[in-house]
């Protein structure tokens, strides 16, 4: 039973920045209407980001600053000189694109800073608050939770409430429409872009301190995880995304803990396949799949 | 390799496609021809190789397998598999089951007993990598492209897990497989890695062949019908489904023999080949090549396999610190295919195919919906 | 890579043209091809040795320093003069830890640098890809660095030795110790999902029986977070836990287990116990206060004050640039010196089959702390380790020292061999 409960809340804190992760791929599939392979690379290069910054100021505030502004200026860089060049009309192009930019960005880290982990402290204290004998919940893992729940919120909020998400909205679901309306359609897309690269930076912020450390793949195992959550979801909900983070988060940290380290990849797999083949446009889809 | 780029395409109408003039040759007569021809021509390529090359050539061969059935199912169908890698591996593992089982049966010696074994373990193949290809194609005709993608993704990551959870798969290290000697009547003449290189080739040929009169014949048709528009095709009495099912299957079948081969020349199957990087290489391998390109497939399979050692051999002879040399050391040629595989797809959208061919450019089609300047996969050339 | 090509070419013509174009390449590259001279590696005044190693990729951060150092000695043998008179070539290629790596990178040593023998070639999954092509071109293979049992088989594959004390012994050797340090306590083991993890856990079972682990848990090289096996270790109540884990998920499970506040006795794999290696990983901060008390097992001479690591620092110093001195350098270094001791007891003229018979012959000594097992029947090296522990930030050997034989591990006296002349043999 403590182990249940060990297990629960663990994989809570880990689906949190995976649903994360997911949420910022739902930002782009929303503004774009393509799945950003390249994703998990230009988190990790934001967190390299992050790194030197906290290295020479040692505050990881400013860090943190560094990796949302080094995530959102790299995506809206690879939307204005790759992305807008790829010819539209097949989604192909774009994940083509999208997965030599993976290639490029990981080799030329791989060549700057080598194959070796770099060690990154977690900036609360990782001791878990024992709760009637059970060990819960971390200072950290709350303050992923506070974060996870924080950024969720705003992005509604953005999205829902305000104009700037409306026009958003708009662009990405009917361009010509919104063009007509005065609606500045490429630079929301940018912006969908940049926004969606900070909130993976900070998705992968998150998680590096509670690997080995920062490496040029630190969030390969991140993107597939987060893939899997934006399919079980939708790629179109963000309330998807935060339950299937959680539901795949729980489902790892289970199966770890009671089938073996071995069998959880195959859990994974498993649940995206029977989701894909019940539903294929997810749980949380409405209606029919929307290709681009 | 030069990066020129031609951003403006020529006007779809400028050239006409270029008048028949092979004769009385049926379409088919003239693909098999053809393969007869170009088998004949890189079995003779095997005699002014060194045994290195030898091997080098029979990997480019059991790749070129992959990369031919991935071509025609991204240029051709438009579905994207991050995971042909996995369908190599099938074909990998299926060969060693049957060839192991077949020489635990009885046929462990040389000769007759040794192309029962190799014909049995190709059938091992075709049944291991038909089977998962089938199952892919069944979910890959209900996604649409970024689900498949990401399905197909999913699956080679699971591959090492399902290696060391499955006993009969031998975990990290795979499974061994007997040695294919050089037959008695061959022995004086040539070494075993020519040998091997002959069976790759031939077992090449037996993939790729069926692959171009697929292409060529009413199936391509069809395919590139459900790639245009599907509703279309639905009107014009073809099954989406089924072509796309079939497309996966024909494509997997492939991969599979190339899998087969390579476990029967490296006389090893196991997971850590089978990787992430590996599969993307076959879609640079695609891509670069020019997708929907046979031939393109051929040049690609060869750049994917030669380009990391060419460039290590290169870095090694420039004379770089011993600490950037390791750096550099595989990560320098991901690189390269990486922005390959980005320029290619932006500025020269044909590949090497269309580079080397100059082809005219087909005219546009209509698109499913969307505003478009240049087809993302333009269709080959009809053979009409 | 371009391609001059008439206009009016079809894909026919195309495909021949990928093909003749890579042919042209190839032929450009190298010559054609005829059955292989007598003596390959050999020279009047060179011997030409190769091996495969992770210089790139995951793997690289543990291992890639191993071949330096093997690379470092061979020099220093080299300006006393070599072998026989003839100085030691080392080719290292690189594969990434990838099995397909290393069936091209061997092909290519075999048959393109002609190297005489392979010698340290790392990893199980890679290195047992190339077991069979070894055999069936006669060429040695000698002193694998890996733990696994694999490279045990005198029949099958006759030219293969180890050099690692297997995982088997290892299990068996750190269990027993928990065991006779502290009876009674709850033993449990944290491995890796392959056969590291498996052949270690068979070593801990052979020394306390099944029902003496209380837990069992695996980890994947693919996920990074150990967090769930740590917690069901901890729950568990464990006391003592033992790891068969290499350096990076060493430092991940004792640095995860510190966050969650938890701190048991720690007893790890040689492949996963390097100080030095460790310290880096976890951060020099934090690390000297973990790892105070930090038990492993080794049949090397690295203890700090030896003569070995003296001569070996020295080397480090004047032929590797004076890289970091870690358990990696030392590995490096003797296994060059056991390949240096057995080429000069394979005669004047050395061929393949006068090396093999020199290991087999039983009188290498090499330099562990305990006699080498090589003989005809027997091509593992060692089959005992002694432990060490770190004591105020020195990692050293306790004295406590275990084979294991017959089914059964015993306590033995360490054996360690001095130093002679200048660290270079001569016969």
């Amino acid at each position: 039973m403590d182990r249940l409960v060990f297990l629960t809340a663990t994989g809570l804190a880990r689906g949190l920045v995976v649903a994360l992760f997911a949420l910022s791929l739902v930002i782009v599939w929303r503004a774009a209407r393509l799945v950003n392979f390249a994703q998990a690379a230009v988190a990790t290069v934001a967190v390299f980001a992050a790194f030197a910054v906290t290295g020479a100021t040692g505050s990881f505030w400013a860090g943190l600053g560094a990796a949302l502004l080094a995530g959102a200026a790299l995506n809206a860089a690879v939307e204005r000189g790759l992305m807008r060049r790829v010819p539209s009309g097949s989604p192909l192009p774009g994940m083509i694109v999208a997965i030599g930019l993976v290639m490029v960005l990981q080799s030329a880290l791989g060549i700057a800073f080598g194959p070796r982990h770099r060690p990154m402290a977690a900036a609360f204290d990782e001791r878990p608050l024992v709760v009637g004998g059970v060990p819960l919940l971390s200072p950290y893992d709350l303050f992923v939770l506070v974060v996870a729940l924080v950024v969720v919120g705003l992005l509604a909020w953005l999205f829902n409430g305000t104009s700037l998400g409306l026009q958003l909205r708009a662009s990405a679901a009917a361009p010509e429409v919104s063009r007509l309306l005065g609606v500045r359609v490429p630079r929301m897309v940018t912006l969908g872009w940049a926004l969606s690269g900070a909130v993976a930076a900070l998705a992968a912020l998150l998680l590096v301190p509670t690997e080995l450390g920062l490496n040029a793949h630190s969030a390969d195992l991140l993107f597939v995880h987060a893939f899997t959550v934006a399919v079980l979801g939708g790629l179109d909900s963000p309330a998807g995304a935060l339950v299937g983070g959680v539901a795949v988060g729980l489902l790892v940290s289970l199966v770890t803990g009671y089938l073996g380290a071995g069998v959880a990849p195959l859990a994974v797999l498993a649940l995206l396949t029977l989701v894909l083949l019940v539903r294929p446009g997810g749980i949380f889809a409405v209606g029919e799949v929307r290709a681009a | 390799m030069t990066t020129t780029t031609s951003t403006t395409p020529a006007r779809p109408a400028a050239r006409r496609p270029e008048p028949r003039a092979r004769g009385r040759l049926t379409p088919t007569q003239r693909i098999l021809l053809r393969a007869v021809l170009l088998t004949l021509l890189a079995v003779a390529a095997t005699f002014v190789l060194d045994p290195y090359r030898n091997y080098q050539l029979a990997v480019v061969a059991a790749t070129f397998c992959a990369t031919a059935g991935l071509t025609l199912l991204v240029g051709l169908t438009g579905q994207l598999s991050l995971g042909h890698a996995v369908l190599m591996a099938a074909g990998g593992y299926g060969y060693a089951l049957a060839a192991n089982a077949a020489a635990g049966a009885g046929l462990d010696g040389d000769g007759p007993a040794g192309v029962a074994r190799v014909v049995l373990g190709l059938g091992g193949a075709l049944v291991a990598s038909g089977a998962v290809g089938g199952l892919l194609g069944l979910a890959g005709a209900r996604l649409r492209g970024p689900y498949l993608a990401g399905l197909t993704l999913a699956m080679v990551v699971a591959l090492p897990a399902l290696t060391t959870q499955v006993p009969a798969l031998g975990g990290d290290q795979g499974l061994a497989v007997p040695f294919e000697g050089v037959p008695q009547a061959l022995s004086r003449l040539i070494v075993v890695e020519q040998w091997h290189a002959w069976l790759a080739i031939a077992v090449a040929a037996l993939a790729v062949t069926p692959l171009a009169l697929l292409r060529s014949g009413r199936a391509g048709l069809r395919m590139r019908a459900v790639h245009g528009d599907e509703t279309a095709a639905r009107l014009a009495g073809v099954s989406p489904g089924r072509v796309k099912v079939g497309a996966f299957v024909a494509s997997s079948l492939a991969a599979g023999l190339g899998g087969a081969v390579l476990c029967l020349v490296t006389q090893s199957i196991g997971p850590g080949r089978y990787d992430l990087a590996f599969s993307l290489l076959l879609v640079v391998a695609a891509v670069v090549g020019g997708l929907g390109s046979l031939g393109g497939a051929a040049a690609g399979a060869a750049l994917v396999v030669l380009l990391p050692w060419l460039v290590d051999t290169v870095t090694a002879a420039v004379g770089v610190p011993a600490d950037l040399e390791q750096r550099l050391s595989g990560n320098l040629a991901v690189l390269v295919f990486g922005a390959l595989l980005i320029v290619v797809t932006l500025a020269w959208p044909g590949g090497l195919a269309r580079a080397v061919a100059r082809r005219p450019r087909p005219r546009p089609r209509p698109q499913p919906r969307g505003r478009t300047d240049a087809p993302a996969t333009p269709p080959q050339p009809s053979e009409r | 890579m371009s391609h001059p090509r008439p206009v009016t070419a079809r894909p026919a013509a195309a495909a021949t043209g990928a093909v003749a174009a890579s042919a042209a390449a190839c032929l450009a590259l190298a010559g054609c091809s005829t059955p292989a001279a007598a003596s390959p590696g050999i020279s009047d005044d060179t011997v030409t040795v190769g091996t495969h190693q992770p210089l790139t990729g995951p793997a690289a951060a543990g291992y890639a320093s191993i071949s330096a150092a093997t690379k470092a000695y061979f020099d220093y043998v080299n300006d006393h003069g070599g072998v026989h008179g003839r100085s030691i070539e080392y080719v290292v290629k690189d594969d990434g830890y990838n099995p397909a790596n290393t069936q091209t990178v061997v092909r290519e040593l075999v048959q393109e640098d002609k190297v005489f023998a392979l010698l340290g070639g790392l990893g199980t999954p890679t290195h047992s890809s190339v077991l069979d092509y070894l055999d069936q071109n006669g060429v040695p293979d000698l002193f694998v660095a890996s733990g696994s049992t694999l490279w045990d088989d005198p029949e099958g594959h006759p030219n293969t030795f180890g050099f690692n004390a297997d995982y088997v012994v290892e299990g068996a050797a750190l269990a027993q110790y928990a065991a006779d340090q502290h009876a009674g306590q709850k033993l449990c083991v944290l491995g890796q999902d392959d056969d590291f993890g498996q052949e270690f856990l068979e070593g801990v079972e052979l020394a306390v029986g099944k029902d003496g682990v209380a837990a069992h848990e695996t980890y994947s090289t693919s996920n990074q977070d150990v967090t769930a096996q740590i917690g069901a270790l901890q729950a568990a109540g464990c006391e003592s836990v033992l790891l068969a884990t290499v350096n990076g998920f060493t430092a991940l499970a004792v640095g995860t287990a510190a966050k969650m506040g938890w701190s048991p006795r720690w007893l790890a794999s040689s492949s996963g116990g390097d100080y030095p290696t460790l310290v880096d990983l976890l951060g020099e901060d934090v690390a000297p206060a973990l790892l105070e008390g930090f038990v492993s097992a080794n049949y090397l001479p690295f203890g700090p004050d030896g003569e070995w690591v003296e001569l070996f620092r020295q080397i480090n110093d004047e032929h590797n640039d004076g890289a970091r001195f870690d358990g990696n350098t030392v590995y490096g270094m003797s296994l060059g010196y056991l390949f240096a001791e057995a080429l000069a007891r394979a005669g004047e003229d050395p061929t393949r089959e006068s090396l093999v018979e020199a290991v087999e012959s039983g009188d290498l000594e090499g330099n562990g702390i305990l006699p080498l097992m090589f003989g005809p029947d027997d091509h593992s090296a060692f089959d005992g380790v002694g432990i060490t522990a770190v004591t105020d930030g020195v990692q050293d050997y306790v004295g406590a020292t275990y084979a294991v034989g017959g089914g059964k591990v015993t306590e033995v006296e360490p054996q360690p061999v001095p130093l002679r002349g200048e660290g270079v043999p001569t016969s």
